[in-house]
C-alpha cells in the first residue's frame, strides 16, 4: 500500500502498542477461559501446554490485561463521552447495519457504537478482574458464598466481553480501511470523511 | 485411575455417555452417630488404607484432630458439645464426603473425567485429570473437597472405591469397633437404619431419623441421627443441602446459551458480510479528495 503523506494520524505508536497488549491478552484469556466454561472448548487448553498450565497462566494474563486497561482508559475516556448525536446515531444503527451510511448523523473520532464498545469493554475487564481475583485460589481465599457469586459474574462478564469483541472485530473488518489504523496508525482522508466527518474537519481544518 | 470393574454413571465435563453396560447395585455407608464413641479408628484406618499422613497440627481446643478435613485427612470425627433439657449432650459425627446422587463437585468440574460417579453411587476424584481450579469446592454443598497446597489437586474420601470394586467394605467400616459404620446395598442400609431409628425412638429420642437429604438426590453416606430435626447441631451438617442456584445457573443454562450466543454473533457477522458486502469508502468521496488535491497544487 502506498502511504500518502496526507493520510491522517489516528493512533500513536504507544496507543497501538497498548491496544495490542490488550488484544493479545484477550485472545489468550478467551481461549483458556472458554475451555473451562464448556467442554466443547476444552481442547483449547493444548495451546497453553495442557489444562493445568492453562489454569496456572490464565489469572496472570488477567492481571496484565487489567494493568493495560489503566492507560487505555485514561487515554480514551474523554473521547468516548456519549453525546446527543451519538444517541441519534445509535437509534438509527439499523440503517448503518443495512449498509446505508449516507444519511447517518456526522460522527466525531468515535461513533456511538464505538463508544459503547469502549465503556462495555472497560466495565467487563473491571468485573472480570474483581471476580477473577476472588476465584484465584493460588493467592486468595474467600468464603465459598462469595466465590459462587464471583464465578457467575466472571462467566457473565466474559461472555458479554466476547460478544462485544466479536462486534468490535467484525466492524473493523467490515469497514474497509480501518484495520491499518490498528497496525500503523493512519487512515486515508476519504475514510475519515466518510465515517467520521466531524473528526475529519477537525483534523484537516476543512 | 478409574476402575474398569466399576462402570461410570456420570463423568465431569463430558457430554457423551460413559461405559455403563454393567449393572451394579447402589451401595451406601450408614453411620449411626448414636453408636459412635469417637475413638477415631475410622480416621486411622482411612490414613492406613489410603497411605495418608496429615501434618501434625495444633490443638484447636476441641477433640477434633485434625481440626478439619484436608488433602490428607479425608475423614474427621467432629465433636460438638450441646445442652438439651438442661443436660450436656456430646454429639460425635464422622464427617467426610457424602457421595451425593446429584454431585455438585462433578457438575462444577471443567476438566473431562477429573470427577466420576460410578454406577454404584461412589463419587470419585481422578487426580491425574484434576487441573486444580477449585470449582469442585464451589459446587459442594457439604464443604468437603480440599485442594492440596502441595500439588494443586483436589482430594476427598473415595468411599474406598478400590476396596468396594473387589467386594470389600471401606476401611473405616472395617475398622469401626462399635459397628457404628455399616456398609452394603443402599436399600439394605435404609432398612437397617429404620430398625435403628425405631429403637432410638423407643429409648425416648422422638426425633430420631435417617439423614439421606433429598436436595442432592440422596447420598451414599447416610447418618442415623438421634436429633434428625437438628442436623446442624452435629458439627454443622446442613439441614437441606442442595447445589447452590448460582452453581446451577453457571453450569446449567449459561453454558449452552452463551455458546449459542457466541456462535450466533460469529455466524451472523459472516452472513452479514456475505449479504450486505463490505462498508467501503465511496468512490465519490475519494474523487472529491483527489480533486481538492489537484486544485491545491494549481
Amino acid at each position: 500500500m502506498i502511504r500518502d503523506p496526507k493520510d491522517l494520524s489516528r493512533y500513536t505508536a504507544s496507543q497501538r502498542a497498548n491496544h495490542w497488549v490488550i488484544g493479545i491478552c484477550f485472545i489468550l484469556l478467551s481461549a483458556s477461559g472458554l475451555s473451562f466454561f464448556h467442554p466443547a472448548f476444552f481442547p483449547l487448553t493444548q495451546l497453553f501446554g495442557g489444562p493445568v498450565w492453562a489454569r496456572i497462566l490464565h489469572p496472570y494474563i488477567g492481571v496484565i490485561i487489567g494493568a493495560a486497561l489503566v492507560p487505555m482508559f485514561f487515554r480514551f475516556w474523554k473521547l468516548n463521552i456519549l453525546t446527543r448525536t451519538d444517541i441519534e446515531w445509535l437509534m438509527r444503527v439499523r440503517e448503518m447495519i443495512d449498509g446505508n451510511d449516507h444519511d447517518m448523523p456526522e460522527q466525531g473520532k468515535y461513533n456511538g457504537g464505538q463508544k459503547l464498545v469502549f465503556w462495555g469493554m472497560s466495565a467487563c475487564i473491571l468485573a472480570l478482574l474483581a471476580s477473577g481475583l476472588v476465584m484465584w485460589r493460588g493467592y486468595f481465599t474467600f468464603p465459598v458464598g462469595i466465590v459462587r457469586v464471583a464465578v457467575v459474574v466472571h462467566a457473565a462478564a466474559a461472555i458479554a466481553m466476547l460478544l462485544t469483541a466479536f462486534v468490535h472485530v467484525y466492524a473493523a473488518i467490515w469497514t474497509k480501511g480501518t484495520i491499518r489504523a490498528m497496525w500503523y496508525g493512519t487512515v486515508t482522508r476519504a475514510w475519515a470523511k466518510q465515517h467520521h466527518r466531524a473528526w475529519y474537519r477537525q483534523a484537516t481544518g476543512k | 485411575m478409574t476402575l474398569q470393574s466399576l462402570d461410570i454413571k456420570r463423568r465431569s465435563a463430558t457430554t457423551t455417555p460413559s461405559p455403563q453396560a454393567r449393572q451394579t447395585p447402589e451401595i451406601a455407608k450408614l453411620i449411626d452417630v448414636s453408636a459412635c464413641t469417637g475413638c477415631k479408628a475410622c480416621q486411622s484406618a482411612c490414613m492406613e488404607w489410603n497411605d495418608l499422613r496429615p501434618e501434625i497440627g495444633h490443638n484447636a481446643g476441641r477433640l477434633d484432630n485434625p481440626a478439619d478435613l484436608s488433602d490428607a485427612a479425608w475423614t474427621v470425627v467432629r465433636f460438638t458439645e450441646t445442652e438439651r433439657n438442661g443436660r450436656l449432650e456430646w454429639l460425635i459425627r464422622k464427617s467426610g464426603c457424602m457421595h451425593c446422587s446429584d454431585p455438585g463437585c462433578l457438575k462444577s468440574c471443567p476438566s473431562p473425567g477429573a470427577i466420576v460417579q460410578y454406577k454404584n453411587g461412589i463419587v470419585d476424584f481422578q487426580q491425574e485429570n484434576c487441573i486444580g481450579c477449585g470449582y469442585c469446592v464451589t459446587g459442594c454443598p457439604f464443604n468437603v473437597p480440599r485442594v492440596s497446597p502441595r500439588d494443586d489437586k483436589a482430594y476427598k474420601c473415595t468411599l474406598c472405591s478400590d476396596r468396594v470394586a473387589v467386594n470389600l467394605a471401606p476401611a473405616c467400616a472395617k475398622a469401626c469397633p462399635t459397628g457404628a459404620i455399616r456398609f452394603g446395598a443402599k436399600e439394605d442400609m435404609k432398612a437397617h437404619a429404620e430398625t435403628r431409628v425405631a429403637e432410638l425412638k423407643e429409648r425416648g429420642y422422638s426425633q430420631a431419623g435417617l439423614y439421606d437429604p433429598p436436595g442432592v438426590g440422596g447420598t451414599h453416606v447416610m447418618y442415623v441421627l438421634h436429633h434428625a430435626d437438628q442436623p446442624e447441631s452435629y458439627g454443622g451438617l446442613p439441614a437441606n443441602p442442595s447445589i447452590s442456584p448460582l452453581v446451577e445457573l453457571w453450569k446449567g443454562v449459561a453454558k449452552p446459551l452463551a455458546t449459542l450466543a457466541l456462535a450466533g454473533v460469529a455466524l451472523g457477522s459472516l452472513f452479514h458480510y456475505v449479504t450486505k458486502g463490505p462498508n467501503e469508502v465511496s468512490k465519490e468521496i475519494e474523487d472529491e479528495i483527489e480533486r481538492e488535491d489537484r486544485e491545491a497544487v494549481k
